[in-house]
């Protein structure tokens, strides 16, 4: 025990001391240099932790919710832009980013403990999880929707009549938000019993 | 004893008709398939052979409701259902269609059949029977169609004979 402390005393001392022998240059060019290189794996780290095959890599994730990904409109269409995970679940603004990520290890915590390792716990747990995401779209006000679809550019006259009354109406005037309307437009949705759908 | 000779005799009897009768009617019909041409899909192409396809008919989604031929006429579908779930999870058709969110999308609430029970009494929720709507309603692609329809509307069907 003393023997550590002294080590750790030793150690206090060393780093506490100003430089002697190097140069105030040389400090600020390595200082700038580290940080670069920290930074540019910080970020590659997260660019890394946003690609589809990524989040695939956990059977929950592809076994279920990529599977029924794969039928809808935004896996292919005729334009043929594709909407991966990321797009709808991590937050493009970076302090909306961090807190998304901190918040993933509550995921990694599911896996170790196998919270949705198979389809029945998946289908038991399902409307729980769908529940987290719907209230953060609501939060937000749909941004990952938004981030794509803009409301500005919604042509009225091009969509069908169903879409353009809603559109033109609860929508414009802010009283409900893309994904009070347009639930399971990615995956199939959970018992929905007491969910408000599009009307109400 | 005598009473059960008679009734094996005319089971016998039957069977044997029966044998007849069946074989004397496949007889004809085969004679009939023989120089009847039956318009199918394949179109007189085959087997053997490979046809390019026809191309997907989109469906129609004009948000128009259509004439119903006969009142009770299940309405065809005036908008495409390709992405609403229908399982034990959710009836997402009645979003829109239940007797009490319909006008908030102008949408024609179900009809009062929807709410009965097989006893014809009403519930407050919709009929189990009704429940999967798509064996009933259907929706309508911008096609034409195969055959010709021979359908007469009974309006048409009603009107004195034109001389
Ligand atoms: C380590 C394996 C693993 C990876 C990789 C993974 N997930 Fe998950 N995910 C899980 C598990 C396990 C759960 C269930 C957590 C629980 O039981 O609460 C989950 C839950 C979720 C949820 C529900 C969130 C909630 O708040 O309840 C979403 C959304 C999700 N994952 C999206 C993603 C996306 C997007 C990615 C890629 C960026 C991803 N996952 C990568 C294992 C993983
Ligand atoms: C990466 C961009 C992107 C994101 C993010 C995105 N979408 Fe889409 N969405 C698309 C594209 C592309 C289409 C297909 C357009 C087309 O070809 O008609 C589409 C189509 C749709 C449709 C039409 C469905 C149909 O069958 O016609 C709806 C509804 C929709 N998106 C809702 C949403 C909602 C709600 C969200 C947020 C949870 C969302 N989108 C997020 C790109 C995106
Ligand atoms: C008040 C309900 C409501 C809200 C809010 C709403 N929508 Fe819709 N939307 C509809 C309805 C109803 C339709 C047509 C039927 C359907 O697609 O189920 C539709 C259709 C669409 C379509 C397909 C267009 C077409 O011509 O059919 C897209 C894309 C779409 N919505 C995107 C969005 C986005 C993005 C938002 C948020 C900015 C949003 N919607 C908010 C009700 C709504
Ligand atoms: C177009 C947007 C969009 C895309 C793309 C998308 N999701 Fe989702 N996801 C949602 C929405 C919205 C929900 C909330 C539940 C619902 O409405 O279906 C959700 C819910 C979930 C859930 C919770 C369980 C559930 O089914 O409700 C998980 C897990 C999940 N998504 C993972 C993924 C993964 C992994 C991918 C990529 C393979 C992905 N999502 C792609 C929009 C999307
Ligand atoms: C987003 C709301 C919405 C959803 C979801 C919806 N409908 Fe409709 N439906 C309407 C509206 C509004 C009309 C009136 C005509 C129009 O605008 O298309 C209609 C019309 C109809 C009609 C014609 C009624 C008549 O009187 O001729 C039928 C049948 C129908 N829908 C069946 C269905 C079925 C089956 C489903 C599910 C697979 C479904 N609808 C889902 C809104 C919806
Ligand atoms: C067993 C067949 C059957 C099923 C299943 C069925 N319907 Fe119908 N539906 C009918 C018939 C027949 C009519 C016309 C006569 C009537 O109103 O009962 C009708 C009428 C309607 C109408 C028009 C009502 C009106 O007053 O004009 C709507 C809307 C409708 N159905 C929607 C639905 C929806 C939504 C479902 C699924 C939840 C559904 N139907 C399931 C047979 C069916």
């Amino acid at each position: 025990m003393k023997n550590i402390l002294a080590l750790i005393k030793l150690g206090w001392q060393i780093l506490s001391r100003p430089a002697v022998h190097l140069s105030l240059g040389f400090l600020v060019i390595t200082g700038f240099v580290s940080g670069v290189i920290f930074w540019g794996g910080f970020n590659t780290a997260m660019e890394l932790t946003n690609t589809e095959a990524f989040c695939i890599s956990c059977h929950e994730m592809e076994d279920n919710v990529y599977m029924e990904l794969q039928s809808t409109i935004h896996y292919s269409n005729r334009s043929g832009v594709r909407a991966i995970c990321s797009d709808c679940h991590v937050p493009h603004a970076w302090s909306d980013k961090i807190a998304r990520k901190m918040q993933a290890s509550k995921e990694v915590w599911g896996k170790i403990f196998g919270t949705i390792n198979t389809r029945e716990k998946f289908e038991n747990k399902r409307r729980e999880l769908a529940e987290h995401e719907w209230a953060r779209l609501k939060a937000n006000n749909s941004l990952e929707c938004r981030n794509c679809h803009e409301f500005d550019s919604m042509d009225f006259t091009r969509q069908s009549k169903r879409a353009a009354f809603q559109h033109s109406g609860a929508l414009a005037s802010g009283e409900k938000t893309c994904i009070d309307c347009h639930k399971g437009i990615a995956h199939k949705l959970p018992d929905m019993a007491g969910v408000q759908g599009i009307s109400h | 004893m005598f009473k059960i000779f008679t009734q094996k005799w005319l089971t016998g009897c039957f069977g044997l008709g029966l044998l007849g009768l069946s074989l004397f009617v496949s007889g004809v019909s085969n004679a009939q398939a023989q120089d009847v041409q039956i318009a199918t899909m394949r179109d007189n192409i085959l087997l053997t052979e490979e046809v390019a396809p026809p191309a997907i008919a989109k469906v129609e989604n004009k948000d128009l409701k259509r004439m119903r031929d006969y009142p009770q006429q299940p309405p065809t579908v005036p908008h495409i259902i390709s992405k609403y779930q229908i399982d034990k999870n959710v009836n997402q058709c009645m979003d829109c269609h239940a007797r009490d969110k319909a006008s908030d999308v102008q949408a024609t609430p179900v009809g009062v059949s929807h709410y009965l029970n097989r006893e014809d009494e009403y519930q407050a929720g919709m009929s189990p029977r009704r429940y999967f709507c798509t064996q009933c309603h259907v929706t309508q692609t911008e096609s034409k169609p195969l055959i010709d329809n021979v359908f007469v509307d009974v309006n048409d069907l009603m009107k004195p004979a034109a001389k």
